[in-house]
């Protein structure tokens, strides 16, 4: 492999937005700006920042502790606190990270929330994390937006509506009551218009993986990708910027014909293309990664992508139905696909991307995600007689992390595929 | 056999009959009847039940059902309902069941609710998305549509058209359900030695798989009998049992509790039965609407509920002194999120208030309880001895 690559254009511009939002952050005290905690999926990025609001995001600090190797600790003190070995570990390095001074990833203390605003989307935990959150906040508003579950593979007018009523009479109201500032339908339309705009760029980026060799890894180097347009910057000039330039960066290497870049430079050969169910690992994140690229393998759509969005069926904002469409990303989230929807999206996603494989990291806290992961598997070989395979690790909690369970497990299932791939040559010679 | 023994006996192989023969037989008692399987915790069983159905409690196989298939479905860190569940229906033991219920609580029932759906199991199946926004306007306009989508499958499948008197008929039978109950429920925590826990929990369980009517009948021959002075009291301390509303434990846990020491007056095991507090108006204009408006303003606090503006920890409190119980059991399924997350907000609260609790985790389908016998044994010996003392027994 080539030697470590230098840093993209497109790289600079996120670090850039990233340290952006942190460095607000730390002079909330100055500009008085208020703080706004929410979730991932769901999120209202959009209407945050209406109302000028700074958004944190719990599990996107839980993942970051984690890649610094912070997370063991704040798990230990949340368990030292009377939770519980068996739940949702980005809660609880949360809770830990709190108790011990809520001194966030980047080594400053974040600001305490002005508002806990609850859009909660394919996930319960969401709601407990938030009730426990409010007990150490009391002064913190409380905002909830009950999202339907698309429980039939549908949103409803019904659903619909429910949901732009609380964005109205609740949501809304809070939001003018905390910030002070007056709603102003106008700018949210315009901030949706460039909200849109990124999701077109995203959704053509994670489609260039339809390429042969694969342009870029849609699941390792996909997290890093969705960053801005997750944490808060959709609806931004500068996640247009970004995405833009990411695009044609790909789109350079296209013309290439070369493979992803990896921790380790450019991946040589693409031996396998996969498709990823469930989030990834993020304590041993890099070495997770490797098993796939020493291998050749190259994730060519993951689930874990459209966490805060699913781009690829072509939903986006739209300004000239602000509030319903608001409304109507917040059910299109993935986790709020209810399991026939996840398996006709995973399905598409293996057939057009052409992926030889289907791998399951199924998170050891995560019910969201794992609760049917396994009949998913079991739909999806029947139905396509595409190989499986499936490994085990947590999030943030590196208990649960076996490097060599997961490492023999790939190696077999690899060694499946190569078979596979011989044979299905050797027909065709 | 008295009049309560065989009543006892009867809901006994009711609660626990995975073939749910009592339901399949009343089901075969006239044409257009229906059977609507439902999960915990809580659903509007008026509804069905004003269509011509039975509403069915799916509790899960316990200790009863040994799992073959459906540990294929589930990782080793999901808890253990959701396989006994697919082992039955895979089984073929809910064949007759027109449709399913998958009320929202957690993500193990939102997505057990998907797998019936693949695979096309009953004729309908409807996770039913209980509002977390609780304004009659907002929420309750929703809960009535979730309502209205139960009664659209409903009439497809018997092809009833339901009256707004039917709802009230229905609600008048149920309202009366759960006035029994709570009668049943106070006179237990006055006289907890003339009905067992073990005995009242068949009679309750019993409730969810047979028809209200005849349930409504049980109830009063057992109120009537334990208004008698039956039983010989013992020494044992009062407690609340909380955190066990989903999965159940085995019934060995539940007499366990019991022997070791304590009476328990006052638990969440069939919440669903008991969710709304008071009668629902029975002569609305519009039943669906009482029955939200019921839901949203006069619910029991639950872990489905998102609580930010009645904070659960003080609505147990006031039931811990309104039942004169001396401590707390936190009894939680394995792996069960709902209940595991909201351990640490009572329990923190518990230390802070000196309330005495302990707290451990059962799964369905153990029947070993030495160790859960010894830990409650001392937590009652703990309150025996120390009755004046402010409490700091945690056996977590
Ligand atoms: S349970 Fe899963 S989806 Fe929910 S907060 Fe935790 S990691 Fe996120
Ligand atoms: S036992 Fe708990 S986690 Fe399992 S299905 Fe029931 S509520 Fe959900």
């Amino acid at each position: 492999m080539s030697k470590e690559a230098i840093k993209e254009k497109s790289m600079i511009l996120q670090k850039e937005m990233v340290e952006g939002l942190f460095n607000e952050l730390d002079r909330v005290q100055e500009t008085g700006k208020k703080v706004c905690y929410t979730f991932v999926p769901g999120n209202l990025s959009e209407l945050i920042r209406c109302f000028d609001m700074l958004p944190v995001y719990p599990e996107i600090n839980a993942l970051q502790n984690a890649m610094r190797k912070k997370s063991a600790g704040y798990i230990k003190e949340a368990e030292r606190h009377a939770h519980s070995e068996d739940v949702c570990t980005y809660v609880k390095c949360d809770i830990g990270m709190m108790i011990k001074g809520n001194v966030g990833p980047t080594g400053s203390k974040i600001p305490d929330p002005d508002v806990l605003l609850l859009s909660y989307t394919g996930c319960f935990t969401f709601m407990k994390w938030f009730e426990t959150l409010k007990r150490s906040y009391p002064n913190a508003e409380v905002i909830m937006l009950h999202t339907p579950y698309q429980e039939n593979g549908e949103m409803t007018p019904e659903m619909t509506a429910y949901m732009v009523q609380q964005l109205e009479q609740e949501v809304i109201p809070k939001m003018e009551k905390v910030s002070g500032v007056k709603f102003d339908p106008e700018k949210l339309k315009k901030i949706l218009g460039l909200a849109r705009e990124a999701q077109d760029w995203i959704a053509r980026i994670f489609e260039t993986t339809k390429h042969r060799p694969s342009p870029i890894d849609a699941y390792f180097a996909g997290v890093y990708y969705i960053g801005p347009i997750n944490i808060g910057f959709r609806g931004t000039p500068e996640a247009v910027a970004y995405y833009k330039e990411l695009y044609n960066e790909i789109m350079e290497r296209v013309l290439q014909g070369l493979g992803p870049i990896t921790p380790e430079g450019e991946m040589p050969e693409e031996k396998y293309r996969l498709v990823v169910e469930g989030p990834p690992n993020w304590t041993n994140f890099r070495e997770f990664w490797k098993i796939f690229y020493d291998m050749g393998a190259v994730i060519v759509a993951s689930s874990y992508t459209k966490v805060g969005g699913v781009y690829d069926l072509g939903w986006r904002h739209d300004p000239d139905r602000p509030l319903e469409s608001l409304a109507e990303y917040c059910m299109n989230c993935y986790t709020n696909l209810n399991i026939p929807q996840r398996i006709s999206l995973l399905s598409k996603l293996i057939k057009e991307y052409h992926a030889d494989g289907y791998v399951t990291n199924s998170i050891k806290s995560c019910n969201s995600f794992s609760a049917g992961q396994l009949a998913m598997m079991r739909e999806i070989e029947d139905k396509l007689e595409v190989p499986v395979g499936f490994i085990e690790s947590d999030l943030v909690d590196p208990r649960y992390f076996s490097y060599s369970n997961i490492k023999n497990r790939l190696e077999s299932y690899f060694q499946m595929l190569a078979q596979r791939k011989f044979i299905h040559e050797t027909q065709n010679a | 056999m008295s009049n309560l023994d065989s009543i006892i006996q009867s809901c006994k192989e009711a609660a626990f009959d995975l073939d749910f023969k009592r339901a399949k037989a009343w089901k075969e008692g006239a044409p257009g009847r229906t059977l609507v399987g439902y999960l915990p915790i809580y659903m509007p069983r008026e509804i069905v039940h004003a269509a011509g159905g039975l509403p069915v409690g799916i509790f899960g196989g316990g200790d009863r059902k040994p799992i073959v298939k459906g540990d294929a479905y589930y990782q080793s860190y999901i808890c253990h309902i959701p396989r006994s569940v697919m082992e039955m229906v895979l089984d073929h033991q809910m064949d007759h069941f027109d449709g399913f219920v998958f009320p929202s609580i957690c993500d193990v029932i939102r997505n057990l609710s998907g797998m019936f759906k693949q695979h096309g199991f009953g004729r309908f199946v409807k996770y039913l998305d209980l509002p977390q926004n609780f304004v009659p306007e907002i929420g309750g306009r929703f809960y009535v549509h979730e309502m209205e989508h139960i009664l659209r499958y409903l009439r497809e499948v018997n092809g009833k058209e339901v009256t707004t008197e039917d709802l009230n008929h229905s609600i008048r039978l149920y309202n009366r359900n759960r006035e029994l109950i709570e009668q049943i429920y106070d006179l237990r925590e006055e006289f907890p030695w003339r009905l067992s826990l073990e005995e009242w929990y068949y009679v309750l369980r019993a409730g969810t798989v047979i028809p209200v009517e005849e349930h409504n009948e049980m109830l009063h021959v057992v109120l009537e009998a334990i208004r008698q002075p039956i039983g010989t009291p013992q020494d044992r301390v009062k407690v609340v049992l909380s955190g066990a509303f989903c999965e159940q434990p085995a019934i060995g846990l539940i007499r366990a509790i019991e022997d070791a020491g304590c009476y328990v007056v006052e638990d969440d095991l069939m919440l669903g039965s008991r969710m709304i507090l008071g009668p629902i108006d029975d002569q609305s204009d519009d039943p669906l609407e009482a029955i939200a408006l019921a839901y949203l303003t006069r619910s029991r606090y639950s872990s489905s509920i998102y609580d930010v503006h009645q904070p659960k920890e003080d609505r147990l409190e006031a039931l811990v002194r309104q039942r004169n119980a001396s401590g707390v059991i936190f009894a939680s399924a394995s792996f069960c999120d709902p209940s595991l997350l909201d351990a640490p907000i009572f329990q923190n609260a518990f230390n802070v208030r000196g309330l005495r609790y302990i707290a451990f985790q059962y799964s369905e389908n153990i029947n070993q309880f030495k160790v859960i016998k010894e830990q409650v044994g001392a937590f009652a010996d703990s309150i025996k001895l120390w009755e004046d003392e402010p409490a700091e027994v945690s056996i977590a």
